[in-house]
């Protein structure tokens, strides 16, 4: 391309001001990336749901336990495939950092509910004959090098003095989707059902089920719900979708926080780079004049103008997804589990890189288009 | 030859007829040139003299296709460039006519090849022939030797040359000379004219120059005079050309 060496030329100009420029594409591009990543990982949880598994809670909010005995009712709902159900441990390995989910799980159907976290027959197995056995994610075992085998004192902060509690390591599970969760520590029912204190025994934190169809939910949803009306233990029974996006709102309105706080640094990005073209731009109206009087077009100006922009654009865009790249994947090792996974997917930096191209076009626009339509004349005249 | 009175057609290189051209400023016409007539022919080098407002730029600027005149029609090499469109008028520039300006206009982040090489990028010649041209329109000006130094290391005088050779390195139809003397000191002044008078003798370009200068306008083959608008006599008459007032 024979115009590359003078849009270059122009680019390097003032060098302070091309690095200061092309610095806020690269910081506007690591915090889109960033947030994007935030939202996508607190909306993983609804995008990767099971459209043939409902969430039952207690109608008042799932803190409060539901009772065993509606296991055995829910399972002869027509239309409902299996069951199982779910508590929240809440201990502590070794040190209150070491956070990680613990859920008390129901074997029977556990695989059957939610196959998709995958743990091998032999192992699993081996959970099933062991009262003390877990089941750990690969990425909480990684962590802490756990291997199959080693003993896990876990201390319990959630159900009254039940002290240290010893689990048995029988197997490790992979999620068979991409970002799924692999962070969860299992232990079994029976296990903590006869260790802790009386208040609790027979209390189930949630239950999740399985749909012979997917078609079934609204109706099942509905007689679920119908079952338990007026009793002590009202539920609550949703997709596992609309669970899941509850539970994000329970952190606020992220979608809407982070899809504010993108567009305001983009509106700023576009208010920075239009500045900076239009004085640059304006600073070389005499050499454009004088391109244009040696028989350049309008078309070429705007070109040359847009060139510049864009080059700006995709370079600071090129680095700031660069940085995040980088950047990312030891923030979500730092974070350790707090939030869910954060994968900088390539949507996400095709995304970002697009919109920075955008930003770019839109910077370079107006300066252009004024260069384009200036008098050779009058220009002439100023230099 | 020259001339100043012609009305009808002629087989000069530069046909001007019924020149006018005015302004409006604050509500009040003014008038810049009036009913010009001229011809220029073929490797002709005419001076146009005249003080500040008289008009002289203005000419340049309307026979260079940068402007558009009020009334008139001026006609080179057979194109009438009048009523051409900004995008023809554009084209036909970059074919026909090298500018040469007062200040120079060199592109500062360019170097001196760079600068020279502007005109060829609109053109369809390899990067190798572009090459060609403009070491030969540097060796030309004298300047082969420093076609990679940037404006800033180059002289005013070594300047102006780099910005001859832009506007030669096209091989244009004429040159239009800006004052191109007006920032540089007597000896710098007389190369550049050295140079201009070699490009008419040797190299057979037609050149139309503005200048304040009695000195570097006695250089010139013709002399015009330009005053309120109208070419006036007042032109020293050399062997071969022929000026007379306007209509």
């Amino acid at each position: 391309m024979k115009f590359r060496s003078l849009i270059f030329a122009n680019l390097f100009r003032k060098k302070v001001r091309l690095i200061l420029t092309i610095g806020s594409f690269a910081v506007a591009l690591f915090l889109f990336a960033f947030l994007a990543v935030v939202k996508g990982a607190f909306g993983r949880g609804a995008d990767i749901a099971g459209a043939d598994r409902l969430v039952i809670i207690n109608r008042i909010s799932i803190i409060q336990p539901l009772p065993l005995s509606y296991r055995d009712k829910i399972l002869r709902i027509p239309g409902v495939k299996a069951i199982t159900h779910n508590n929240w441990f809440g201990g502590v390995y070794q040190e209150e950092k070491n956070f990680f989910p613990q859920f008390v799980i129901d074997p029977e159907y556990q695989r059957t509910v939610i196959p998709e976290l995958k743990v091998p027959d032999d192992q699993w197995a081996n959970f099933i004959k062991d009262r003390q056995g877990a089941i750990v994610g690969a990425k909480t075992a990684k962590r802490f090098g756990w291997k199959i085998g080693d003993h896990i004192p876990i201390k319990n902060i959630g159900y009254g003095s039940t002290g240290t509690w010893e689990f048995n390591l029988d197997g490790i599970y992979h999620s068979e989707r991409v970002g799924g969760d692999e962070g969860q520590f299992w232990l079994q029912w029976d296990y903590f059902e006869e260790r802790v204190p009386q208040a609790f025994k027979g209390n189930v934190g949630w239950y999740v089920l399985k749909l012979e169809s997917p078609d079934d939910a609204v109706r099942v949803g509905k007689a679920i719900d119908d079952m338990f009306a007026n009793s002590s233990y009202e539920t609550k029974t949703e997709t596992e979708s609309a669970f899941a996006a509850g539970w994000v709102k329970q952190f606020g309105n992220i979608e809407f926080l982070i899809l504010t706080i993108g567009a305001v640094v983009f509106f700023t990005l576009l208010l920075v780079t239009g500045n900076t073209m239009a004085i640059s731009v304006r600073e070389r109206i005499g050499e454009l004049a004088v391109l244009k009087a040696i028989g350049f077009s309008d078309r070429s100006i705007l070109f040359f103008v847009l060139g510049e922009s864009l080059t700006i654009a995709l370079v600071g865009g090129l680095l700031g997804l660069g940085l995040a790249a980088l950047a990312i994947p030891v923030l979500a090792s730092a974070l350790n589990g707090l939030l869910p996974t954060l994968i900088l997917s390539p949507a996400i930096l095709s995304l970002g890189l697009g919109t920075a191209l955008l930003v770019g076009i839109v910077s370079g626009l107006l300066p252009g288009i004024g260069a384009m339509r200036m008098r050779v004349v009058n220009a002439l005249r100023r230099v | 030859m020259v001339r100043v009175d012609c009305t009808g057609r002629s087989n000069s290189l530069i046909q001007v007829r019924g020149l006018d051209k005015s302004y409006r400023r604050g509500g009040e016409e003014i008038q810049v040139l009036q009913r010009l007539n001229l011809d220029v022919d073929k490797g002709d080098f005419v001076a146009f003299m005249g003080p500040s407002g008289s008009g002289k730029t203005t000419l340049l600027n309307l026979i260079g296709g940068l402007d558009v005149p009020t009334h008139g029609s001026i006609t080179v090499a057979g194109d009438e460039i009048t009523h051409m469109s900004g995008n023809k008028l554009t084209q036909w520039r970059a074919r026909h006519v090298g500018f040469v300006f007062q200040m120079y206009n060199l592109i500062p982040v360019l170097t001196a090849f760079q600068n020279v090489e502007l005109p060829l990028l609109l053109t369809k010649l390899s990067k190798s022939d572009r090459r060609k041209h403009v070491e030969t329109a540097l060796g030309v000006v004298g300047l082969a030797d420093r076609m990679n130094h940037y404006p800033r290391q180059l002289s005013g005088g070594q300047e102006q040359r780099v910005a001859i050779a832009r506007a030669i390195v096209a091989d244009p139809t004429f040159l239009l000379c800006d004052e191109p003397t007006g920032d540089l000191d007597r000896k710098s002044a007389d190369e550049i004219m050295n140079l201009i008078q070699r490009l008419v003798k040797e190299y057979g370009k037609t050149v139309l120059m503005v200048t304040h200068d009695p000195v570097v306008a006695k250089l010139a083959d013709l002399e015009l005079h330009l005053e309120k608008g109208l070419l006036v006599e007042g032109g020293q008459l050399r062997e071969g050309a022929w000026a007379g007032g306007a209509a």
